[in-house]
C-alpha cells in the first residue's frame, strides 16, 4: 500500500517535471525540470529494488550530463531574455505521435488487466546486477562500449583539428 | 518501525547536526587565526578570550544582515542555490559509519545514520548534485563575474569528480562492497592507505577540487571574479555557501577516514572519537595548502585532471585487479 502511495506520488512528479520541460519557454529552466524528472525517475528505480541503478542514474545522467547540457545552455543562451523556443507549427508533430504512443498504450492497458498492477519489487545487490549484465547482456554492454569509443575518436578528432588550426596562428592563444 | 527506534534515530540525527555544524562554525574560526598565523599577525581575539565567541558573533551579525537579490536575477533560483551547497555536505555524513553496534538494554544501536548497500555511489551521486547550487547560483545572479564561476565551477568538478569515481574503484574490489560499514569493517586488519596510496592521493586531490579549495579555488578566484559565483549575495544566504563548504571541510576527513583510514578502528580510544581523531588532521591541511599554495591556472587545472589523474587512476585500477587475481589463484 505504502509502495503504491509512493510510486504515485513519483510518477505524478515525472509527469508533471517532464510536460514542463518541454513546455517551459527559459532553457535553463525547462534543463531543471528535466533534471527534477530525472531525479524522480532515480527513485522509481530504487523502488523497484535496483539501488545500483538509481544511483547511477543520478551520477550519470542528472549529475554528468545534465551538468554538461546545463554548461552549454548557460554558455550559449547568456542573453536570458523568455523566448519563443518553438513556434505553434513545431508542435504538431510531436504532440500527435505523443497522442498515438498515449493512444496505444491504453489499448494496450484495456487489453492486459495485469498489466495495471504494480510490479513486485525484487532486490537485487550491486554484484548480482553486475554478474546479469556481463554475463547474460555482454554482447549489448561490449557494443555499446565500441559507440562510446567510436564517439571519442570522433570527438577527439574535431577538436584536434581545431588545436592543429589554432596553432597555425600565433598570438591567439586558444583556451578550454 | 517502533517509536523508540524513531526516537533513538532522531537523537542521532540530532547530535550529528548539531556536531556538524558546531564544527564548521568553529572551523572558520581556526582557519581565520591558522591563517593569521601564517601571515605573522594574531587572527580574530577580540570576542571573548582569544576570540573564542568569534564565530558566534559572526552568525549574529550575518543572520541580521539584509538579505538582497540583485535586479534582474532568477529570484526563485537565487534564493534555492545555497540551500543546494549547504544541505548536501550534511546529507553526505548519513553514511559514515561512526563506531562499531552498541548493546544498550535488548536493543542493537548501530553507531551509524543508515546504512545503504550502495553508500559509495550515494556520495557520488551527491557529490555530482551538490555542483548545481554554485552552478545555478552563479547564473541566477544575472551577473558576469557569477556566470563565469559558475561555469568554471561545473567544468572543474565534471572533471574532477571522474577521477574521484575511479579511485575509490579498488577500494571496492578490496571491500567487495559498495556499504561504507562493510568496507570499514574490511580494514579491520590494516588501513587501505598501505595497499592503496595512489588512490588516496588521487582521492585526496580531486576532493580538493571538488571542495574549490586553493590551489583549486577558479570558481571563487578573488583577483579576477571578485568571489565568483557568489558575488552578488549578501548575509545568511552567503554564509550558507561558506557552511557547505566548511561541513564539506568536515565530511571529507571523514571520508578519506572511511575509504584509506580505517575509519573508526584504532588502539584505545572508542570508536567515534578515533574517527574524531581522524578527521581532525584533513581540515588543518586543508587551511595549509590554501596559506601555501598559489592557484593553478584554468589550462592547468583541467590538464592535470584529464591527462595526470584519470590515466594514473584506471591503470592503479587494472594493477589492483591483476593483483588481486594473481593472489587469489
Amino acid at each position: 500500500m505504502e509502495t503504491k502511495v509512493i510510486f504515485y506520488i513519483l510518477a505524478a512528479a515525472i509527469f508533471g517535471a517532464s510536460v514542463l520541460a518541454v513546455s517551459c519557454r527559459q532553457a535553463v529552466h525547462a534543463a531543471l525540470y528535466f533534471i527534477v524528472s530525472l531525479l524522480g525517475l532515480a527513485g522509481l528505480f530504487f523502488l523497484l529494488g535496483a539501488p545500483l541503478l538509481a544511483a547511477l542514474e543520478v551520477i550519470l545522467y542528472a549529475g554528468a550530463i545534465m551538468m554538461l547540457l546545463l554548461f552549454v545552455i548557460m554558455m550559449l543562451h547568456t542573453d536570458r531574455r523568455d523566448r519563443e523556443l518553438y513556434r505553434p507549427p513545431f508542435w504538431t508533430v510531436p504532440v500527435l505521435l505523443s497522442l498515438l504512443c498515449g493512444a496505444a498504450l491504453v489499448m494496450l492497458l484495456a487489453r492486459w488487466p495485469q498489466a495495471a498492477e504494480l510490479l513486485p519489487s525484487a532486490f537485487f545487490s550491486p554484484g548480482q546486477f553486475g554478474q546479469v549484465l556481463f554475463s547474460r547482456y555482454w554482447l549489448a554492454v561490449e557494443l555499446v562500449s565500441l559507440l562510446l569509443f567510436v564517439a571519442l575518436v570522433g570527438a577527439l578528432y574535431f577538436g584536434g583539428r581545431e588545436i592543429k588550426a589554432a596553432r597555425l596562428q600565433p598570438g591567439e592563444g586558444g583556451d578550454s | 518501525m517502533d517509536s523508540t527506534g524513531l526516537i533513538i534515530l532522531l537523537a542521532k540525527l540530532l547530535i550529528v547536526l548539531a556536531a556538524l555544524l558546531t564544527g564548521a562554525a568553529y572551523l572558520v574560526l581556526v582557519e581565520r587565526k591558522l591563517l593569521g598565523r601564517f601571515q605573522l599577525r594574531p587572527g580574530p581575539n577580540r570576542v571573548g578570550p582569544a576570540g573564542i565567541w568569534q564565530p558566534l558573533a559572526d552568525g549574529i551579525k550575518l543572520l541580521l544582515k539584509e538579505d538582497t537579490v540583485p535586479a534582474g536575477a532568477d529570484r526563485i533560483l537565487f534564493l534555492l542555490a545555497p540551500a543546494v551547497v549547504a544541505m548536501v555536505p550534511l546529507l553526505l555524513f548519513a553514511v559514515i559509519p561512526l563506531g562499531p553496534d552498541l548493546h544498550l538494554a535488548n536493543r542493537t544501536i548501530p553507531l551509524v545514520i543508515s546504512d545503504l548497500n550502495v553508500g559509495l555511489l550515494y556520495i557520488l551521486a551527491l557529490s555530482s548534485l551538490s555542483v548545481y547550487g554554485v552552478v545555478l547560483g552563479g547564473w541566477a545572479s544575472n551577473s558576469t563575474f557569477s556566470l563565469l564561476g559558475g561555469l568554471r565551477g561545473a567544468a572543474q568538478m565534471i572533471s574532477y569528480e571522474l577521477a574521484m569515481g575511479l579511485s575509490l574503484v579498488p577500494i571496492v574490489m578490496l571491500a567487495g562492497s559498495f556499504s561504507l560499514v562493510d568496507i570499514v569493517a574490511a580494514q579491520e586488519g590494516f588501513p587501505f592507505l598501505l595497499v592503496q596510496p595512489v588512490s588516496f592521493v588521487i582521492f585526496l586531490i580531486s576532493a580538493l577540487a571538488e571542495a574549490k579549495r586553493l590551489p583549486f579555488d577558479l570558481p571563487e578566484a578573488e583577483n579576477e571574479l571578485m568571489a565568483g559565483y557568489h558575488t552578488e549575495y549578501s548575509g545568511m544566504r552567503f554564509a550558507l555557501y561558506f557552511v557547505g563548504e566548511y561541513i564539506n571541510m568536515i565530511v571529507l576527513g571523514g571520508l578519506l577516514a572511511v575509504f584509506f583510514l580505517g575509519g573508526w578502528h584504532g588502539p584505545l580510544l572508542p570508536g567515534p572519537l578515533m574517527l574524531g581523531l581522524k578527521i581532525i588532521p584533513v581540515p588543518l591541511l586543508l587551511i595549509w595548502t590554501r596559506a601555501t599554495l598559489p592557484r593553478l591556472r584554468y589550462d592547468q587545472l583541467m590538464q592535470f585532471g584529464w591527462k595526470v589523474l584519470v590515466p594514473v587512476a584506471l591503470v592503479n585500477i587494472v594493477v589492483t585487479g591483476g593483483l588481486i587475481l594473481w593472489l587469489e589463484s
